[in-house]
């Protein structure tokens, strides 16, 4: 069976700058796919070619066998796109809003007021969406793009400005409504958020996609040293660089730092010399594949 | 788990085809949404429904009983002219003085020339003589005329001789004809088109702000069906102004509509559809709802002016009467006027509304030209 998303070769230029340059990539159905780059890198445009809002100016995008330009309307009923948290009416209630988006798709009222329910907005119904929540903003968002049923699933950012408790709320419902067997496709900056919920995630800048794997598998790729910390005065810094000939060592008041490929070595002579006290070991994360391949400098 | 709000229910499984609905019912549950958000917005109810009344309370107040409320008027001791003039000619003069007797001369001139009353009337002799302010031009005048018709009534009389000549005047328009009937049709296409303009203008900035257009357009919603709605939608509007209007101006102001003033109703439709268009022109391209108010203001300020909203355009030169034309409130205003006071039959009309559907075209298509999905 084809892929439920095909992009091939897909370019756009805004005057002379190439906001997507030649952007391959497939999603099979089901699958949770996420695209990854910092501000600029080419996410949010590759993402509205694929939705079918732009014309890309070379290459093509299949979607779920269709192509996704121009705008299609058999297409559209099958796809749901989660827009920035201020897509809705002016002064409207939640229930307004989601009722008002269902009748666009033919779905009755009582249907609609059901999906109130599955994002956990029930109570809130008679809530006009300027007095939401930031993360009761989003769910009414998601409940809107998923009041039709759509087989995909396009969620734009949609942690962004959310608290950590909001957060993760906001997971548990999008891995649930993958799991109903809903191909998601999201973009986000969050790298956690990334390395949590995606099977797979393209990381992108410069218009380019540089790497592209399940979040596991490019952080082995990256072979990047673990770091182990303990607490500063456990250890001189001589004496570890001595003790550990092959690492880079580095201090502050807080924490000493050894950053290793051997980490089970380091740990074992620590242990031996009783100098685990604060000890905190991190492995590589998808952040730092992310910045091996972007860059640390700030870009606004 | 740290979350403490309710757990997800379960998504309700995906329907096997997808549905689509008719484009009537897409239609009325979009314009359903304006109709809501619009009842519930305070500022677009004051400035569509409230402050065009608010003129026309003031406009009715100011000329609406112009000369029917009697002048205050002092009478100095005894005025024998006043005093025994026959009790229907009193009647009659009461009508348009209000005449206050006292002995205090120097008060009563005072008085005067406070403004608190239009003028103080002393006779000695056979002279009446009339004390009034110049500050107080058009009173004192009108005051005037009428103490010097009444003496010469006076003097008529004394010769013992019927009067020879009569003057009658009469008004060319119903004699009920007052300055409401002309005020209303004019304030309410105003009125009508504020709303229109600025509704349309607005609403399609803060769409595209909002990114509610590219929501529309990744839903199975033809773009005439978004339109259509948001024509349903500002046609009601414009009724339910029509409907305040009339109603306030007959009960408060005594406004009588003539037999075919229900032909303002489809004359209503079309000029609002003519100022929606302007709204869609002001708001193709603006990036910002105050920059499309800026634009809406730049337009519908002259053409409430120059289409005879507030004053008669017939007091303006030729040449701005020309250009007036180029306003559709002008032909709104025209056309209203003759089916609501001035008693012409429907066909009168017709031709007004053939220029407000060809502007609203000729207006739809440039904006349609300009108009962007996104700001970029």
């Amino acid at each position: 069976m084809a892929s439920t998303i095909v992009v091939s070769e897909i370019r756009k230029w805004y005057g002379d700058t190439h906001a997507v340059d030649g952007v391959s990539f497939e999603v099979e159905e089901g699958e949770f796919f996420g695209i990854l780059g910092p501000n600029g890198a080419g996410k949010t445009t590759t993402l509205e070619i694929i939705e079918g809002l732009r014309k890309p100016d070379s290459g093509n995008v299949t979607l779920l066998g269709m192509p996704a330009w121009p705008r299609n309307q058999q297409l559209l009923p099958r796809i749901g796109v989660q827009l920035q948290a201020s897509s809705f009416f002016e002064r409207l209630t939640a229930r307004e809003q989601i009722r008002t988006f269902a009748s666009l798709y033919g779905i009755p009222g009582t249907e609609a007021d059901k999906m109130l329910d599955v994002v956990g907005l029930a109570d809130k119904a008679e809530t006009r969406t300027d007095r939401l929540s930031g993360g009761q903003t989003q769910r009414l968002a998601i409940a809107t793009a998923l009041v039709h049923g759509p087989e995909v699933l396009f969620l734009d950012e949609p942690t962004a400005a959310l608290d950590p408790q909001a957060r993760r709320n906001l997971w548990d419902l999008l891995r649930e409504i993958n799991a109903q067997g809903r191909t998601v496709v999201l973009t986000t900056h969050h790298l956690d958020e990334a390395e949590l919920l995606c099977d797979r995630v393209a990381i992108m800048d410069h218009g380019k996609i540089l790497e592209l794997g399940p979040p596991a598998t490019l952080v082995r790729g990256l072979d990047a040293p673990t770091r182990i910390g303990v607490e500063t005065g456990m250890l001189s810094v001589d004496e570890a660089r001595r003790l550990f000939p092959g690492a880079d060592v580095a201090t502050d008041e807080v924490s000493l730092i050894i950053s290793t490929r051997e980490p089970a070595s380091v740990l074992s002579q620590l242990a031996d010399r009783n100098a685990l006290r604060g000890l905190a070991v991190r492995g590589a994360s998808l952040e730092d594949v992310f910045l091996n391949l972007t860059g640390r400098e700030y870009r606004a | 788990m740290t979350t403490t709000q309710a757990r997800p229910a379960p998504v309700t499984p995906a329907p096997s085809a997808p549905q689509t609905g008719g484009w009537l019912t897409k239609l009325l549950s979009l314009a359903s949404a304006m109709f809501r958000g619009f009842r519930r917005d305070r500022a677009a109810l004051f400035f569509t429904l409230l402050f065009p009344l608010v003129f026309l309370i003031i406009f009715g107040g100011l000329f609406g009983n112009q000369g029917a409320t009697p002048q205050k008027v002092l009478e100095i001791g005894s005025v024998p002219l006043i005093d025994q003039l026959p009790a229907a000619d009193r009647a009659e003069l009461d009508k348009v003085l209000e005449i206050t007797k006292t002995d205090d001369r120097a008060g009563a001139l005072d008085k005067v020339r406070n403004g608190d009353d239009a003028g103080a009337i002393e006779q000695s002799g056979n002279t009446v003589v009339l004390h009034f302010s110049a500050a107080n031009a058009t009173v004192s005048g009108a005051l005037q005329g009428v103490l010097s018709s009444f003496v010469q009534s006076a003097n008529v009389a004394a010769t013992g001789q019927p009067p020879r000549f009569t003057l009658d005047t009469q008004q060319v328009e119903d004699k009920s004809l007052d300055y409401i009937q002309f005020i209303t049709p004019g304030l309410l296409g105003w009125a009508i088109a504020l709303g229109a303009t600025f509704g349309a203008a607005a609403t399609l900035v803060t769409w595209r702000q909002k990114k509610i257009l590219r929501r529309l357009r990744l839903a199975p919603v033809g773009i005439p069906t978004i339109i259509s709605a948001r024509v349903v939608f500002t046609i009601g509007v414009a009724l339910i102004q029509l409907v305040i209007f009339v109603a306030v101006a007959t009960s408060l102001f005594h406004l009588k509509l003539t037999h075919y003033w229900w032909m303002s109703i489809p004359l209503v439709v079309c000029g609002t559809l003519s100022f929606m268009a302007i709204g869609l022109l002001a708001g193709a391209r603006a990036k910002s709802s105050e920059a499309a108010s800026a634009i809406a203001n730049l337009i519908t300020i002259p053409m409430a002016f120059l289409s005879g909203s507030f004053f008669p355009i017939t007091l303006a030169p030729r040449w701005l009467q020309i250009l007036a034309e180029v306003f559709p409130l002008r032909h709104l205003n025209d056309g209203m006027l003759d089916v609501m006071v001035r008693g012409k039959g429907p066909a009168s009309v017709l031709p007004e509304m053939g220029i407000l559907l060809g502007f609203t075209v000729v207006i739809s298509a440039i904006a349609a030209v300009i108009f962007r999905w996104e700001e970029i």
